[in-house]
């Protein structure tokens, strides 16, 4: 099943031992690794495994690789939010595990700062895979004698020694061998290639650097491009349709967090204090209705969009921009719109063209893996 | 000084909050107040409605106004009531001091308004006083005095006789730098009328006084100036404790003179630069300790925003919210005698300025 896979982290399995990713892909830096996680194959191949087990679910039915499936560039696609457990649904759309070693945060709101701490949520969230705590998941890694094998190894630990964190770490390690660069943009961008890259997308790009303003969040720098400021922007979606409740709902939701409720599970289960966006998170008016900029890397293959999934291709995503902020007739943006989304006024042609260069952004790997999937 | 200080929280509900949860804005009391008369009012100021034609307003300056209405809302404690410092409209039109007044009417407080030169000079403020009432007042509250002047105007000759048109009057008083403005002044029948409303005032009431313009000298080109300033201060004298607020400037500014406390607000439509110093004569430049910095261009209201305001010592903390910024809290120190600001008041916590070239 990871076999189509298998390139895209193939580079980094070839040293043996401590791997500092210092191999970098073309368009990419390398790959942040925390010196308290360090890479070596065995942890990666550990963390691949956990990441595919499903028995850390309540059902039995759900691992990580469920919303994070390499066969659709590790998301859900073509769902609108995630399913979890028993298909209870959750309220927000499952992003790309490729290139998240480079967030500086991790989810839509950023309420974890490193892959390690993410990896711990989903286990737990009731309507992912549902579990009441970790205890299941320890209770497995300890006494699966293929696990009890593993944890020895990587960590020299076993019993009661193992714990969340030689857990979480060996996941965050696997997901930190998921990069891909070489992309046809990167190809002519940061090598010049100058075939690499069609017209339209080649027009794309400057549209995407001129008129329509996306390189002011979606970075590209001199020898890398993760598209992505790492920042937090409220860009009309979601929060345009809450507007009339904001002041009740932000009230009622700070109180409960005061009061200790699970922010996790309440930014999930419910849409409307989902969309508060970032604002749940650090509690600051610049972050209402904010999420983070996502990277744009193989986003052709991620439909569909934003944090709800709520629009369905990636022109939709442009035209939404074009409005500034707002995809449907007669939709009032809302009042804490980022003072960067502003009507952008493109032509057809060159909404298009942005268009012709988002899809210009998918690595080698993902393109095998996408048409190998519509066969 | 910090003991003696409670914070309370943003957003508080009814119920018990955990002091220790980091909450994005504090309204601040000071503790020696009498807490059943604590209160905090909110401040929104120069949001410069434009309007172009037909429907269309000015995108940027509506949605800085828009935006300062929305988090106001959201303010818990709620303030008692909102101050619109004036410069509502750009150029005095109906069309643009309507605009204004509908985006103003989400806001759920009752909102007492300025008038600026911007509102004023098309139709010498008539419009502006059928949508919001006299140009100048005075009311109090929870043992405060508040007085609400027009300081805008000017000389009557500039006024009536100067200009063929009543568009070309607002447009030339428009202009920031222009030399065919004139002084701005509150004028001999407001200094009157404060005299009369003054008098009737107990000497201890801590007063409140609302301005467009500085109610202190500051830079004459850019009418950051009020021609009869002195005769004010003097008038104001007496009273134990008093603070002049006013907008027209779109940057903080802070100073004390004798026992007056002066804070200026920030614009929701855009920031200006500090000017020059008034050199021919003794400075009495507000304290400038950051520079206006503009460090994010991407973010158009970078460096606008609006403010909330405590006045249970009588004398008046400043909270600016800034949009896509940190939040800045200019207070009273009863020490010093004098606003300060919290956070950059030390030489050694001040942003270098930014020089461009």
């Amino acid at each position: 099943m990871r076999g189509l896979l298998g390139w895209a982290f193939s580079l980094m399995l070839l040293a043996p031992g401590v791997i500092q990713a210092e191999q970098a892909l073309l368009g990419l830096p390398p790959v942040p690794i925390p010196a308290n996680n360090l890479q070596t194959p065995e942890k990666i191949a550990l963390g691949d495994k956990l990441f595919h087990d499903q028995r850390f679910s309540s059902t039995g039915e759900v691992s990580c690789a469920t919303c994070h499936d390499a066969k659709k560039a590790f998301t859900d696609s073509p769902l609108k939010v995630s399913e979890g457990i028993r298909k209870l649904t959750g309220t927000r759309n499952a992003p790309t595990v490729i290139n998240s070693a480079y967030f500086t945060t991790l989810f839509w709101d950023g309420r974890s700062p490193d892959l390690e701490d993410q990896s711990r949520h989903p286990f737990v969230n009731p309507v992912e895979m549902g579990l009441a705590n970790h205890e299941p998941i320890l209770e497995i890694v300890r006494n699966d004698p293929e696990y009890v094998a593993a944890f020895q190894q990587v960590f020299g630990k076993s019993g009661e020694q193992i714990t969340l964190t030689e857990v979480i770490q060996a996941i965050a390690a696997f997901e930190r061998t998921i990069v891909a660069g070489d992309t046809p943009f990167d190809r002519w961008y940061f090598a010049g290639d100058g075939r690499a890259m069609n017209d339209a997308a080649k027009r794309g790009f400057e549209v995407f650097i001129g008129q329509g303003r996306c390189v002011s969040c979606h970075v590209i720098e001199q020898t890398q491009a993760l598209f992505t400021d790492n920042r937090f922007h409220n860009i009309g979606v979601g929060i345009n349709n809450i507007q009339q409740d904001i002041p009740e709902l932000a009230g009622a939701f700070l109180k409960a967090k005061a009061q200790g409720v699970d922010v996790d599970i309440a930014v999930l289960t419910d849409s409307k204090t989902s969309d508060l966006g970032r604002f749940a998170i650090s509690e600051q008016f610049d972050d209402m209705g904010g999420f983070k900029t996502p990277t744009l890397r193989n986003i052709a293959l991620t439909a569909p969009y934003m944090h709800d999934g709520s629009l369905a291709t990636l022109r939709d995503v442009v035209v939404h921009y074009n409005n500034g902020g707002f995809s449907k007739e007669g939709e009032q943006v809302n009042a804490f719109l980022s003072g960067g989304i502003r009507p952008l006024n493109l032509s057809e042609q060159q909404i298009d063209d942005l268009v012709a260069f988002m899809e210009a952004l998918t690595s080698p790997p993902f393109v095998q893996t996408a048409s190998a999937e519509r066969k | 000084m910090n003991k003696a200080i409670h914070r309370r929280d943003f957003l508080k509900g009814a119920g018990a909050l955990a002091l220790a949860a980091s909450l994005p804005i504090n309204l601040v009391e000071m503790a020696f107040a009498d807490s059943s008369q604590n209160f905090t009012f909110a401040y929104i100021s120069d949001a410069h409605i434009q309007h172009i034609s037909g429907s269309k307003f000015v995108r940027n300056w509506d949605r800085g106004l828009i935006r300062a209405v929305a988090e106001t809302n959201l303010l818990n404690p709620k303030p008692d009531f909102v101050l619109f410092g004036g410069d509502l409209a750009q150029l005095g039109t109906k069309a643009e001091l309507d605009h204004g007044a509908e985006i103003m009417s989400a806001l759920r407080y009752k909102t007492h308004y300025v008038m600026g030169e911007h509102d004023y000079y098309l139709d010498m403020g008539e419009y502006w006083e059928k949508l919001f009432g006299p140009q100048y007042y005075s009311f109090d509250h929870k043992g405060v005095h508040f007085i609400v002047l027009n300081s805008v105007r000017t000389y009557d000759d500039w006024t009536y006789n100067r200009w063929p048109t009543a568009e070309q009057r607002m447009l030339e008083m428009a202009g920031l730098d222009n030399p065919n403005g004139s002084p701005f002044m509150v004028g001999e029948v407001q200094r009157k009328w404060l005299k009369a409303d003054l008098d009737k005032v107990d000497k201890k009431t801590p007063l409140v006084v609302l301005s467009h313009s500085p109610l202190q000298k500051i830079y004459k080109g850019w009418n950051f100036w009020t021609e009869d300033a002195e005769e004010i201060q003097e008038l104001l004298k007496p009273f134990a404790k008093v603070n002049v607020i006013y907008g027209h400037v779109h940057q903080i500014q802070y100073n004390q003179i004798g026992n007056i406390s002066f804070n200026a607000v920030m614009a929701t439509a855009w920031p200006w630069p500090y000017p020059q110093s008034y050199a021919q004569a003794e400075s009495l430049l507000p304290k400038m300790t950051v520079p206006m910095n503009r460090a994010d261009p991407f973010f158009e209201r970078d460096a606008t925003g609006w403010q909330f305001i405590n006045v249970n010592s009588g004398n008046v903390d400043m909270t600016f919210t800034l949009y896509n910024n940190a939040t800045r809290t200019v207070r009273y120190n009863p020490k010093t005698g004098r606003p300060e600001d919290v956070t950059y008041q030390a030489e050694a916590a001040r942003i270098p300025a930014q020089t461009h070239y």
